[in-house]
């Protein structure tokens, strides 16, 4: 029989899947030999951003990180992999995301007293199941020209008809506003945060798009007055020299922290952070790889090159963000907050805010 | 019953004739070998598909009732009319430019009939970025015209919104339309000179013979080419995201990540699964099970109107804008791009990158061309429903948001690296392998899941094209089913293969979703690495991978061409 041949030629395409399988694995192997001297990372943080961190720790401890980089898909390897699991831990951009892993339960806890040490015990889980390692501020970017000295001070001042057609944001369903939206829900109620976002989505110039540096080049060339963005991009934008235009959308605006009032909450923050995950195969260089990112040196680069601020006390943020003057923090429960995500990113929905300001 | 069970007089020995029953045809088809075989490979790539189904089975904290109350019907209306705009659009330019070089000649035809399949390179995340680039408010040809014109603010004057429904729809059209094109163009080149000349003999214009003959001649090809560009508007997440108009998949993912279901977003792919299989339905129940065969062997030179004056520069004009739009454009921004940023990106581990790239598309190429041509041979060979249904539900993975598929693909090899770690620790006393974390297994299978309608549909349009009359005569020589595919199908589709291969080459090297959440720890390819840039809009940091992904597509691209023009029978073509 001619059909003899093609099972043949089935079985040598069998075959050379398994070389290919054989091939990849011989790393894994090699790797569980060398157990002590590297660990794998899953990182929703960007290589080029991390790297220079992650090149200093294996200088400093001599244990090499292995990194995937995704912003989907890894609680789901991680859960579907069971004991098999490879990643020893994450990094978030997100307290969502931590959260989102802490109630999948594939966090461990961790009982570090250099991180308990170095991170203060708002930010960071009460079991250590998760620590951040740098915090972020969602202000207001506001045209230097258009804008007057008190015209706003606080998110809620966002809804006033007298911003109308004025405000660009990024998309309602990004992580940075929805997590804003969970804040407002969380300190205001949900009737109180719908009400407002209905109030902001009027006022929108446009609708929702781009990311936080296109909101404020949107500002630069004269499309709307007023912007949210994380306050790092502010400062990556004065500082470009890679790309000199954006200095000058930088040069346009004004950085504002919102909610300053004695009787306010203070600007809405977030946080990066990290976590080591349940059935790590190298727990404890998970756990030093932790201690090394919220110590001095690496909260340095943190401040300094990402300049976002450090949550180790006594190390100093970057000139240019400490020339943005000092502000109240909101210090409310950010995993309280982060619980809130799902409820914040319905309310979304429900005004329609993504489809801007016509309907 | 003997009709049923024995041969219908007058057919040649073999299996061409449709079984007549369902139950009675249960016991051949546990027998054949190649059928066994297809049922076989066809479940292993519809396993992920299965994984998702499953997935959807788990309850979904009342999504549905939220959606239906709140955005579903923006994500359906979006979704419709992405889809409409981009399959007219697709259709207009892949076989209106495909039916021009073909047909006539004008000055530039020969460099447009490969220079038309360019734009294949370019993803359409990266051609919505260069779009945005120069067409947004801040881009260079909205502060041209303030510039000449004197104009301040917004309200100034009108100008389209690059970052909207119409934006996106151009965009995936012009990144799209090749795949309409290389199917119209191949079919259109296959065709019989002779009935393109009765035609026109029987007193048919030029226009008329391409509606009444040419154009119902080239559907099957025409069809599935346009289907493909739908499923892939309906996966497609970049481009969307970035232009912000809310389709289905923008739905599929928001559930998943803010909302945190993946059963509400798994059961969101199963409904666009159903509709893709709707569609596909539907486009065979309207087709009524003609056939359209060329039965004449006689294949000379094409004849070829020569086109002058006006409808000279109309012809170049029309083929020429896709490739300039949609490809010179592009590369010429990235370029600039590349120039002016490659300190920021040209690290030492860029040409592994690249060698990373290389070698994946070429292996999960070969593998797609080979699975293809088993599936598509015994679903010829048996005509089974079985057969048929199995492989066309494996085929609707390339309507599924391609992270999605890659949870789906996760699942079953989680299970698989389980049950080998269980059987070698007990056997030798040493972990297995991991499919998942540790190999590039995963990577591999799940672009086989993704692409399979690519590399099926082509070998099916070829295949299709060669008449049943060779098997059967072929049969009656005494081949076999092996051997004939060997001797006879296989050198008459050698094409449609090398087709079948190039294509998925081009996606593998472009694919993005997939391989970000398969990939092993520290592998990167071109396309993971202009990601960590791109997720947040730095794109020009990210050029020089960006180019160098559309760079690699070229040359696939132009052998493509060549092997359209190759597989013409009978001597060379235009």
């Amino acid at each position: 029989m001619r059909t003899l041949e093609t099972l043949g030629c089935l079985k040598k395409f069998c075959l050379g899947l398994t070389v290919l399988c054989g091939f990849g694995a011989a790393q894994p192997i090699a790797a569980q030999q060398a157990a002590a001297a590297e660990i794998n990372l899953y990182s929703y943080r960007q290589p080029f951003l991390i790297q220079p961190l992650l090149d200093a720790f294996t200088a400093e401890s001599g244990i090499k990180v292995r990194v995937v980089f995704a912003k989907k898909g890894m609680l789901e390897r991680i859960r579907a992999a069971g004991r098999n699991n490879a990643a020893d831990a994450v990094l978030t951009v997100d307290m969502g995301r931590l959260n989102e892993l802490r109630e999948a339960g594939v966090l461990a806890p961790v009982a570090s007293p250099v991180l308990n040490a170095n991170i203060p015990a708002h930010l960071r889980h009460p079991d250590g199941l998760w620590f951040a390692l740098t915090t972020r501020a969602r202000v207001a970017l506001v045209s230097r020209e258009r804008i007057g000295a008190d015209e706003l001070q606080s998110y809620e001042d966002l809804a006033e008809p007298r911003f109308k057609g004025r405000i660009c944001m990024r998309s309602g369903k990004h992580a940075y506003n929805v997590a804003l939206v969970a804040a407002m829900i969380h300190h205001k109620g949900a009737d109180a945060a719908r009400t407002w976002l209905k109030g902001l989505k009027a006022n929108l110039a446009r609708k929702p798009q781009g990311n936080d540096r296109a909101q404020a080049k949107a500002i630069y060339q004269g499309q709307c007055d007023v912007a949210l963005a994380n306050n790092y991009y502010m400062a990556k934008m004065a500082t470009n020299e890679k790309k000199p235009e954006q200095k000058k959308w930088a040069a346009a605006v004004k950085l504002l922290y919102l909610n300053q009032g004695e009787s306010q909450n203070g600007n809405h923050m977030n946080v990066s952070g990290a976590a080591v995950v349940k059935g790590a195969k190298h727990p404890a260089a998970a756990v030093k790889l932790l201690e090394f990112l919220s110590d001095a040196e690496a909260q340095r680069i943190y401040a300094e090159v990402n300049h976002e601020y450090p949550v180790k006390p006594g190390v100093r943020m970057s000139d240019l963000v400490r020339s943005w003057g000092a502000f109240k923090p909101d210090t409310a429960d950010i995993e309280a907050i982060a619980k809130l995500r799902r409820r914040a990113s319905r309310l979304v929905d429900e005004v329609r805010f993504n489809n801007g300001p016509t309907s | 019953m003997s009709v049923l069970a024995g041969r219908p007089p007058g057919r040649p020995p073999g299996r061409f004739w449709r079984p007549a029953a369902f139950p009675l045809t249960l016991g051949r088809l546990a027998l054949d070998p190649w059928v066994l075989g297809a049922l076989a490979v066809a479940g292993f790539v519809a396993a992920p598909l299965l994984a998702v189904i499953w997935q959807a089975l788990a309850t979904s904290d009342d999504i549905w009732s939220h959606l239906a109350a709140t955005v579903l019907p923006v994500y359906i209306r979006e979704t419709l009319l992405l889809m409409t705009g981009v399959g007219v659009g697709t259709f207009i330019v892949g076989t209106g430019c495909a039916w021009l070089v073909t047909m006539c000649r004008f000055p530039g035809q020969r460099v447009l009939t490969w220079a038309l399949l360019l734009p294949f390179a370019v993803p359409a995340y990266l051609l919505a970025f260069v779009a945005t680039d120069q067409l947004e408010y801040a881009g260079t040809v909205q502060t041209g015209l303030r510039a000449l014109f004197g104009w301040q603010r917004p309200g100034d004057y009108w100008f389209p919104e690059i970052r909207s429904l119409g934006g996106a729809v151009w965009v995936m059209t012009l990144a799209l339309y090749p795949y309409v094109y290389l199917l119209a163009r191949a079919a259109f080149l296959e065709q019989s000179v002779c009935v393109l000349e009765v035609s026109r003999t029987l007193g048919k214009t030029a226009w008329g013979s391409f509606f009444g003959v040419a154009l119902p001649l080239a559907r099957p090809a025409i069809v599935i080419g346009i289907s493909l560009v739908l499923m892939e508007t309906l996966n497609d997440f970049g481009t969307v995201d970035f232009f912000a108009v809310e389709t289905f998949t923008v739905g599929i993912y928001d559930v998943w990540l803010n909302q945190s279901s993946i059963a509400g977003a798994a059961q969101l792919s199963l409904v666009l699964m159903v509709f893709v299989l709707a569609l596909i339905t539907a486009e065979r129940l309207a087709r009524r099970g003609r056939r359209f065969h060329h039965t004449s062997s006689r294949y000379q030179n094409l004849p070829s109107y020569r086109l002058t004056g006006l409808k000279a520069v109309l012809a170049f004009a029309a083929c020429v804008l896709p490739v300039v739009i949609g490809f010179v454009i592009p590369a010429l921004v990235l370029a600039g791009y590349a120039i002016r940023f490659h300190a920021e990106t040209l690290s030492p581990r860029y040409l592994e990158f690249a060698a990373n790239s290389l070698g994946l598309s070429a292996f999960a190429a070969i593998a797609a061309a080979v699975i293809g041509l088993v599936l598509a041979y015994a679903q010829r060979l048996s005509q089974h429903p079985a057969v048929n249904g199995v492989v066309r539900f494996a085929g609707i993975g390339y309507a599924v948001p391609a992270s999605v598929l890659a949870v789906g693909v996760i699942l079953p090899l989680s299970q698989l690296d389980e049950a080998m770690d269980g059987a070698t620790m007990t056997l030798l006393g040493i972990p297995a392998p991991l499919l998942v974390s540790g190999t590039l297994a995963a990577v591999v299978y799940g672009y086989l899941v993704r692409f399979l309608a690519l590399s099926h549909g082509a070998v099916e349009a070829g295949l299709t094209k060669v008449t049943p009359n060779m098997d059967g005569a072929a049969r009656t020589l005494g081949a076999g089913p092996g051997g004939a595919l060997k001797r006879v199908h296989f050198p008459l589709i050698r094409g449609s293969l090398m087709t079948a291969a190039l294509l998925v080459f081009v996606d593998c090297m472009k694919e993005l979703p997939l391989t970000l959440v398969l990939r092993p720890f520290d592998f990167d390819t071109l396309a993971t690495f202009v990601y960590q840039y791109a997720s947040d809009e730095l794109f020009e940091e990210a050029s020089l991978a960006a180019l160098t992904i559309v760079a690699a597509g070229i040359l696939p691209v132009i052998l493509l061409s060549m092997t359209i023009v190759a597989s013409r029978r009978g001597g060379t073509a235009p």
